[in-house]
């Protein structure tokens, strides 16, 4: 656990003396006010509420998560460090449990620094906080699945800039596979109860219904098991990949 | 004490390693030579665990790669080649960071750090970033981590390359100095390390050993061996008279540095028979010296020998 928790020490440290860190909360926080307020109408809309704030949280995170994620194992395996971590006498499974919470949790502080907003409404109206505690659960939850797809990518390409655009396009993918666009591309050939499993992939379905303040324990459930999945595949990849 | 039982390492068709088999034992410092790509750090990796054996197996203080992975990392102490490392950290808190890894306990860790600290000399960029340290300090730190925990195995693969002499020469001393303890594997390109640091020496060519010896036995393989060189004016009358006397393979004269080397047959002892010829026909010697052998050009013969062996047997 020791082991653990200084692997993610190390980590968060590592955000926050590169700018990063700085650059990635400044660019979450000025853009998610600005879309808020400005393509959502936040302000004209008279409601106190955060949900056009939270409407836009996934499209943020499509290109802000993967510049996290994008070197949290290719810049290991550039330097070659990879061969020093991976001959400790640590556990796999710490590295990648690892550097994915260390990841979380930097997104979770770029999520809390959002608070003037929160205080804002409370001050203009009486918005209902407890929707608000279950939006800001269900946005942490997708940018945990994001960071989860982002990691694995990460250690399949040593190149950041690819890891960064093929994490933006999975995730993309996940956004939208309950939209017409991607349900039709299976429909002509899988059969339905295959393409009806691509369509209870939707993460969006998943986070709006969070958003909508309906805690359900399936949707945390589902966002726990993708992120499940997508971290055993990166400690599959990481055994494939780390030597060459 | 390393075992290694027919180590073999495959990378889709290309065999890296094929079929090693040592022992190396405490006390023992082994060097590793051969050409680039011949499968040194490839075996090196095996022995560290990080790369999974294709076939063989690997036992480090009696402890199984197989079946106690983490146990068998414990013992070793590894230096990677290049010496990776985090480049935005401190010096100090990498080498707090690898204490923390390794487990030692928290009482022990300022303790082992600043000790490690002192043996490599890094007290002056304790401070400092990684990033912006010399090639040499970068080396440094890398052995600083690999003997965080006093570990009974070390493995260093290229521990000088890129060092200048001073510091070629700090590092070999305390492989020295740590050696009656602890087995130590070092894989070089430079033969003269090997004489200098080494007990026993393992050539790998393609994958296989050519060669296990201890360094002066390499170079007794050499023609060098006992081959004695003078400096003087001489005639080739004389050249030839020296070339007839009983146990000379060949004279070799180069005409621009008045340098002779006379090759005995079968490394026989010729020096003072020489020297007496020398006296005897007046020539005066400004420098007359007898070699041990040279290890450059017995790892020269080894090497091209297993790999044109390797393709006559393709061939047929």
């Amino acid at each position: 656990m020791s082991i653990l928790l200084n692997i993610i020490k190390r980590e968060l440290k590592g955000y926050f003396t590169t700018p990063i860190a700085y650059v990635f909360i400044v660019i979450f926080l000025m853009l998610s006010g600005v879309f808020a307020f400005y393509l959502g109408g936040m302000y004209e809309r008279n409601q106190a509420d955060l949900s056009v704030f939270f409407n836009f949280h996934p499209w943020l995170y499509l290109f802000l998560v993967p510049a996290v994620s994008m070197r949290m194992w290719s810049e290991e395996r550039r330097s070659g460090n990879i061969e020093l971590l991976m001959t400790l006498p640590v556990r796999q499974r710490d590295w990648v449990l690892g550097k994915f919470f260390s990841a979380w949790i930097f997104i979770a502080i770029a999520l809390l620094l959002t608070f003037p907003m929160w205080i804002s409404i409370n001050y203009l109206g009486e918005p209902d906080n407890g929707l608000i505690i279950a939006s800001y659960i269900g946005s942490f939850l997708l940018g945990g699945a994001f960071l989860a797809i982002g990691s694995c990518i990460s250690i399949a390409s040593k190149n950041q800039v690819i890891a960064f655009i093929l994490t933006a396009v999975i995730c993309f993918l996940f956004l939208l596979s309950g939209m017409p666009m991607v349900l039709d591309f299976f429909s002509l050939w899988a059969p339905q109860s295959f393409v009806d499993a691509i369509a209870s992939m939707n993460f969006l379905a998943h986070y709006s219904s969070i958003n909508k303040g309906v805690l359900d324990l399936g949707d945390i459930v589902y966002f726990a098991m993708v992120i499940g999945v997508w971290l055993y595949a990166t400690s599959i990849v990481l055994d494939m990949k780390k030597a060459n | 004490m390393i075992e290694c039982k027919n180590l073999t390492k495959r990378f889709n068709q290309f065999i890296a390693v094929d079929n090693l088999s040592f022992v190396a034992n405490k006390g023992e410092v082994l060097g590793f030579l051969g050409p680039n790509g011949a499968g040194k750090s490839t075996t090196m990796k095996m022995i560290t665990g990080f790369l999974k054996p294709t076939s063989g197996n690997v036992k480090v203080c009696g402890i199984d790669l197989f079946e106690h992975p983490l146990e068998l990392k414990k013992k070793i102490g590894y230096l990677p080649e290049g010496a990776p490392s985090y480049d935005e950290m401190l010096v100090c808190e990498f080498i707090k960071f690898v204490a923390q890894m390794r487990g030692i306990p928290k009482k022990l860790i300022s303790q082992n750090v600043d000790n490690v600290i002192q043996r490599m000399n890094l007290e002056k960029v304790y401070y400092q970033d990684i990033e912006t340290l010399s090639k040499g300090f970068k080396r440094r730190v890398g052995l600083a981590q690999a003997i965080i925990h006093d570990p009974e195995v070390l493995i260093l693969d290229e521990p000088t390359d890129g060092l200048d002499p001073n510091q070629k020469h700090d590092v070999r001393q305390l492989i020295t100095s740590m050696a009656k303890d602890k087995t130590i594997i070092i894989s070089t390109h430079i033969l003269e390390e090997v004489h200098e640091v080494c007990d026993r020496a393992i050539i790998i060519a393609e994958g296989e050993i050519v060669a296990d010896n201890s360094p002066v036995e390499l170079e007794n393989m050499s023609r060098y061996h006992n081959a004695v060189t003078f400096e003087a004016d001489i005639d080739f009358s004389l050249l030839a008279e020296i070339k007839n006397m009983p146990y000379v393979r060949d004279v070799e004269f180069d005409a621009k540095r008045k340098k002779t080397t006379v090759f005995p047959s079968q490394s026989i002892y010729i020096f003072d028979e020489l020297s007496k010829f020398l006296k005897d026909n007046h020539i005066s010697v400004t420098r007359l010296s007898m070699e041990a052998g040279r290890l450059d050009e017995v790892f020269r013969n080894i090497t091209l020998e297993s790999s044109s062996n390797r393709s006559m047997e393709k061939v047929s």
